[in-house]
């Protein structure tokens, strides 16, 4: 009988975690949805960079406020966590504080007592952060693509932080051992005398209501993060060590592309040679991106993790003038596509089925992708190394060079290019006019 | 360069003039600012001139791979008979192409910016720099986003201008975080897609909270958007934009 908490403790921790690394599964098979890309070079710059950017913050604190509460909560989060495993220890083998027997007390304490006074640092950063959005509502959280789930998404989680920090001090406020042993209580013996008019036993109800609750919330948490924007807590360390390494301005070269200018530079090329019927070469490459599939893996990478703070759209200089452009909106409906392909696949066998809907035009239009100057200023400002550039440009290849849908006055240039080799319509003998006028 | 060639020399340095500095009227005093600060450095150096092609950067922002890869292919075909070994440019998008793009391709090259280039002159003492009629003038500096993000440089053209002894004041949004003049990414040509305002009025706008008497860019295109939006602003009389070889050649009233 005594055994019943400790199996469905097991239980319920088996459960969460299981669905969990289900849902894993799930994200790591849709990134492999996207085209190959080689990423394995540079390996100790790559560990560099994730050590700075994503374990040490670097561009977070960029914007110092945010940036700062950023910290505090990303410290807190993971220091607090600690505690989850004496939790689990407690909770499989139905001990209580296991931390007190293979610890000293005075150490014990001096963890609990850092636990506490981070929870609240973490409880007041994260009101500050729900005033930013809601009060004070900063422009970047209220654009166009920040409302309804976008928007309840990032309060959610916000309030889940809220409770879980509140249930970690409850939880140690009404424990009377706990609170009699006196260190380590430096912020709960402040909360207990709310609780001094209980007694005994309805203190012990309410203590065990929140171990439970916090440990529940704990692995619910975990399983929103697929869910929810969040994903960014653990995503942010592979997305940091693919990220481009190259300088910003330069954009990849197509393979395809350059064996195509190949042939046609080379005089011994045969032109009419056709690839042999069903050889590889038969099926013509398709250029540029219509749709996430064409993506490569680390560009569907940045989707998932992209937390969708949106630094990167405030930045943006078409989106600061009102066009439609917004670099945020291009990770999200990245990932809202790729997810709609994964559960198309969910549901047909293993097998894509066509649902005559794709990146381009049904979420990504082509205004958005005309508006932007390729400044680099998107790629700059994400704390955690995603690149919207790449993709918008990946779309305005497929754009023109497998529907010829550039702009008008952009195939005038081009055909400027073509012709005179400028992109005005000047002849190429008056280049050197410059000198003698 | 042809010439150079017939007489079995080598110049110092290639001058690539790009389009804009070779046909559009505003960017050909940069080309000729910066050709007169050349020859005063005694540099000996080279232009393809009728040889020279589009570099295919306004191709490759707008998704024209292929017509990029064919200029790009024409165009290191060229260089590479000419045995470049080192190049020289006053225009960030040819500077970040031929640096960045062209490698991968078959052309190999060391590449510097306008300003990089003056810089290093200057420091090997070739280059003096007066600061003439420019002392004490308040200059703001709007970064090319092909020069300071896309490829890291700041501080070659602030340093120039420091050398003037000019009040260097920034704009609100300067370096890393320096707002666009709106012509990149094949804008340039193209009218801009609705929106409440112009980006280079927007950064006309912050360049004139700093009050400046002029406005240096390191760039043909961004001078060309910062030059329209004086005007829509109706400052032309009061601000002037220059490139930073206009600043020291005139500076020298070269």
């Amino acid at each position: 009988m005594n055994y019943i908490p400790n199996i469905l403790f097991l239980i319920i921790l088996v459960a969460g975690i299981g669905y969990f690394l289900k849902n894993v599964k799930k994200l790591i098979r849709n990134i492999k949805l996207g085209k190959d890309v080689d990423v394995s070079d540079n390996k100790s710059e790559r560990w560099k960079n994730m050590a700075m950017i994503a374990l040490g913050q670097s561009k977070m604190v960029r914007r110092p406020i945010s940036g700062f509460l950023h910290v505090v909560v990303y410290v807190g989060f993971i220091i607090i966590n600690i505690e989850v495993l004496e939790i689990i220890i407690d909770g499989i083998f139905g001990t209580h504080r296991i931390g007190l027997k293979v610890l000293p007390k005075s150490v014990y304490g001096f963890l609990i007592g850092t636990f506490e006074v981070l929870a609240v640092l973490v409880f007041v950063s994260v009101i500050i952060f729900w005033a930013r959005r809601n009060v004070l509502k900063l422009a970047r959280f209220w654009k166009s693509e920040m409302t309804s789930w976008p928007k309840n998404d990032g309060n959610f989680i916000l309030y889940f932080e809220m409770v879980l920090m509140t249930l970690f001090l409850v939880m140690n406020a009404t424990d009377l051992d706990f609170q009699s042993m006196n260190s380590g209580n430096v912020i709960s013996q402040y909360i207990a005398p709310w609780f001094s008019s209980f007694s005994e036993s309805t203190l012990h109800v309410i203590e065990r209501g929140a171990w439970w609750l916090h440990i529940v919330g704990i692995l619910v948490f975990l399983n929103y993060l697929y869910f929810s924007k969040h994903l960014h807590i653990l995503l942010a360390f592979p997305n940091t060590y693919f990220g481009n390494l190259k300088p910003k301005g330069q954009f990849n070269n197509l393979e395809a592309v350059t064996n195509e200018v190949k042939m046609m530079m080379d005089p011994n090329v045969d032109p009419f040679a056709a690839p042999a019927e069903g050889s590889e070469e038969d099926v013509p490459a398709k250029f540029g991106a219509s749709d996430v599939q064409d993506l490569n893996w680390v560009q569907l990478l940045n989707a998932y993790t992209c937390t969708e703070c949106g630094r990167c759209t405030s930045e943006c200089p078409a989106n600061q003038t009102g066009k439609k452009l917004s670099p945020r909106k291009i990770m999200m409906d990245t990932r809202d596509r790729l997810e709609e392909v994964g559960k198309n696949i969910d549901a047909n066998k293993g097998e894509f089925k066509e649902d005559g809907k794709q990146l381009l035009d049904d979420y990504i239009t082509k205004e958005e992708l005309w508006s932007c100057t390729s400044c680099n200023a998107c790629v700059e400002a994400c704390p955690v190394s995603i690149d919207p550039l790449s993709i918008i440009l990946e779309m305005r290849r497929y754009l023109v060079m497998e529907q010829s849908a550039a702009p008008t006055e952009l195939n005038t240039m081009m055909t400027n290019i073509e012709n005179n080799g400028a992109p005005w319509p000047y002849n190429q003998m008056d280049r050197l006019n410059w000198k003698d006028e | 360069m042809a010439e150079f060639m017939s007489e079995g020399k080598q110049p110092e340095v290639l001058f690539w003039v790009g389009c804009a500095g070779s046909f559009d009227d505003r960017a050909k005093k940069i080309t000729k600012a910066f050709a007169k600060l050349l020859n005063k450095a005694n540099v000996e150096f080279a232009v393809l001139g009728a040889e020279e092609s589009c570099t295919g950067d306004p191709a490759k922002r707008a998704g024209n791979e292929f017509l990029f890869q064919m200029q790009a292919v024409t165009n290191i075909e060229v260089l590479n008979a000419y045995e470049v070994k080192k190049i020289v440019t006053a225009c960030p998008h040819c500077f970040n192409t031929i640096k960045n793009e062209y490698p991968e391709l078959g052309g190999n090259y060391e590449v510097m910016h306008h300003t990089q280039f003056l810089k290093t002159l200057l420091d090997e003492g070739r280059l003096s720099i007066e600061g003439g009629k420019f002392k004490g003038k308040r200059i703001t500096f709007h970064d090319p986003c092909y020069l300071g993000r896309a490829n890291d440089i700041y501080e070659a053209p602030r340093d120039l201008i420091q050398k003037l002894d000019a009040e260097l004041v920034e704009m609100k949004n300067c370096k890393r975080n320096g707002l666009c003049c709106g012509a990149g990414g094949a804008q340039m040509f193209k009218d801009a897609e609705k929106g409440d305002k112009e980006v280079n009025i927007e950064r006309t706008e912050q360049a004139l909270d700093v009050k400046p008497e002029i406005i240096a860019a390191g760039c043909p295109f961004c001078n060309t958007m910062m030059t329209d939006g004086i005007k829509v602003k109706e400052k032309e009389s009061d601000v002037d934009v220059m490139d930073i070889a206009e600043l020291i050649a005139n500076a020298q009233d070269l």
